[in-house]
């Protein structure tokens, strides 16, 4: 591995989760989020709408830290237009759980019981409505078995687990379609939708990643090295996306 | 009205709800003057900030129903954590931010609940059993969560602008959900940055500004820079550092209490000299995300 960072490698596989998509909001919740849907944006899917966490939607990516010039401003989306936007299903948001586990669930709201927490984290936001509505991907900037876990200690988000599905509600729109952590990328279609290994980051391998995993991880038929950022990416990230280099720090 | 009068009006155990989002447009200076007072065991509705974090800490919450609480620019509220870590508030009901606003506007037309898909197959639905759910009547027979009314007792947010007659404008480029909180409350208090006269108001920006309508409020307290520490934009941002001092002072019941005795048993004019007066606060740019 040379000519790029980890960082940059994990923004280019995050990317990849947002390929197909059409005119949905991208939301990358987290610095390397943010500069995924961006780099999604600028690529292979220019149709993709991008907002600035406060109520402004833009036609191009923001660039995280100091503010310089103007916003590209394409519309009003204040936070109860979000909601009836992705409750009608056109998002795609990405993000970082505290954990994340077999079957999809992710926790953002605390670790240990819920009358009295051993950590109390940030609550579910929008999470609930976010993973029953619309395609939601995830990002995992420390793999181990403290984050990607057997089971979460609440699940902010739905998952695949039949018993947390109470008969008659509607599954449909569940989509969750990626994780990408600092070892791997992964999806949701192992035995009963559980994760399931796509590929190898080249700094990474199959044993460290099953050892930094707090249950036995399905693997795609072939499991691929994940692919370095080419000189275009690698470009849009250095200069355009991020050039004050926040993904410095990305990964802790 | 002034910001006591209005706090006067709260009883123990009522349930209150707080306007604005994260640390932007809260309404502080009624916050500061709640904490001042007797009352107690509140249940509180609130996309939190510091309104919470400093309920917490003051001993004045007995409930709290919510979706995150968060200074925004500092992820997490450090009295908020220390309530819940130490056991001092294990009573939540912690819901999806979608809901909570279809809660709000549930008990706004007066129904007693709304469906949505949020919150089913999560924690949200399991650890709050007090939550229902409902099958639609149609073909599909969906099963559906029923969001319950969030019916309040009281109601405080914080606006740009009000008439004497309780017409309020907001100038900040999103409403959050002020309206839904004003709409499901028994009583409901503005405090503005400044009382206008209603052509004034009318006059000089886009109509949408004017926000809530008279029928929504029952008190308008003027209070400049009310918001403060949190967001008035485009009148001023966040003010971090404060932010930051606020944190700092849930280390131990000591340092809340220096805190309290400087920022919170003061008058406001006394608090809007000791961060630094109005010129200060005016030169704190709006926040970048």
């Amino acid at each position: 591995m040379s000519g790029y960072t980890k960082a940059e490698l994990c923004i280019v596989a995050a990317a990849e989760a947002f390929r197909g998509d059409g005119e949905v909001l991208a939301s990358g919740m987290g610095l390397v989020p943010r500069l995924a849907a961006g780099l999604a944006k600028l690529t292979f899917s220019p149709d993709l709408l991008l907002n600035d966490a406060e109520c402004t939607l833009v036609s191009q990516p923001i660039s995280p830290g100091p503010r310089t010039g103007e916003l590209a401003v394409e519309g009003w989306l204040p936070f109860r237009k979000v909601f009836e936007l992705l409750w009608s299903g056109r998002r795609h948001t990405m993000n970082m759980p505290t954990q994340l586990d077999r079957l999809g669930y992710c926790n953002i709201s605390r670790i240990g019981p819920v009358a009295r927490p051993k950590t109390q984290l940030l609550g579910v936001r929008g999470i609930p409505g976010n993973t029953i509505n619309h395609p939601c991907s995830y990002f995992v900037p420390n793999h181990s078995r403290r984050t990607i876990v057997e089971r979460v200690d609440m699940a902010s988000g739905v998952g695949h687990d039949p018993e947390r599905w109470r008969p008659g509600v509607k599954k449909d729109f569940v989509d969750l379609r990626r994780a990408v952590t600092n070892l791997g990328v992964f999806d949701f279609e192992g035995p009963g939708q559980s994760m399931r290994l796509l590929s190898v980051h080249p700094w990474s391998s199959e044993e460290e990643i099953q050892k930094e995993t707090a249950f036995p991880l399905a693997r795609a038929d072939v499991v691929h090295e994940t692919p370095a950022p080419t000189a275009e990416q690698l470009r849009l990230i250095r200069d355009v996306l991020d050039p004050n280099d926040l993904r410095a720090t990305a990964l802790g | 009205m002034t910001a006591r009068d209005a706090v006067a009006e709260l009883r123990d155990g009522m349930t209150i709800g707080i306007g604005g989002w994260g640390a932007r447009r809260k309404p502080m200076a009624l916050v500061r003057e709640i904490v001042r007072s007797d009352v107690r065991d509140l249940t509180v509705v609130s996309y939190g900030g510091p309104d919470v974090g400093m309920l917490c800490a003051a001993g004045k919450v007995k409930r709290l129903i919510f979706g995150f609480v968060s200074l925004d620019l500092i992820p997490l509220d450090a009295h908020f954590r220390t309530a819940r870590q130490s056991g001092a508030l294990p009573d939540v009901m912690e819901i999806d931010e979608g809901m909570l606003q279809w809660g709000l506007k549930a008990a706004m037309i007066r129904v007693p609940f709304l469906p949505c898909r949020a919150g089913l197959g999560t924690s949200v639905e399991t650890e709050n059993p007090q939550i229902e759910t409902v099958q639609s009547p149609y073909a599909d027979g969906e099963v559906l969560l029923a969001m319950p009314a969030l019916e309040l007792d009281a109601a405080f947010v914080h606006v740009d602008h009000c008439d004497e007659r309780g017409n309020g404008q907001i100038l900040g480029p999103d409403p959050y959900f002020d309206d839904l909180f004003c709409g499901a409350a028994k009583r409901r208090f503005v405090s503005c940055e400044s009382i206008l006269s209603t052509e004034r108001m009318t006059g000089q920006s886009c109509i949408h500004s004017m926000v809530l309508n008279r029928t929504l409020t029952d008190g308008v307290i003027e209070a400049p820079f009310g918001a403060h520490p949190t967001a008035c934009v485009p009148k001023y941002g966040i003010d971090v550092p404060h932010l930051q001092e606020y944190s700092k002072s849930a280390a131990d019941a000591d340092a809340w209490s220096r805190y309290r005795e400087r920022y919170v048993d003061v008058d406001e004019a006394s608090y809007l000299e000791t961060v630094g007066g109005p010129e200060r606060i005016l030169g704190i740019a709006a926040p970048v995300f």
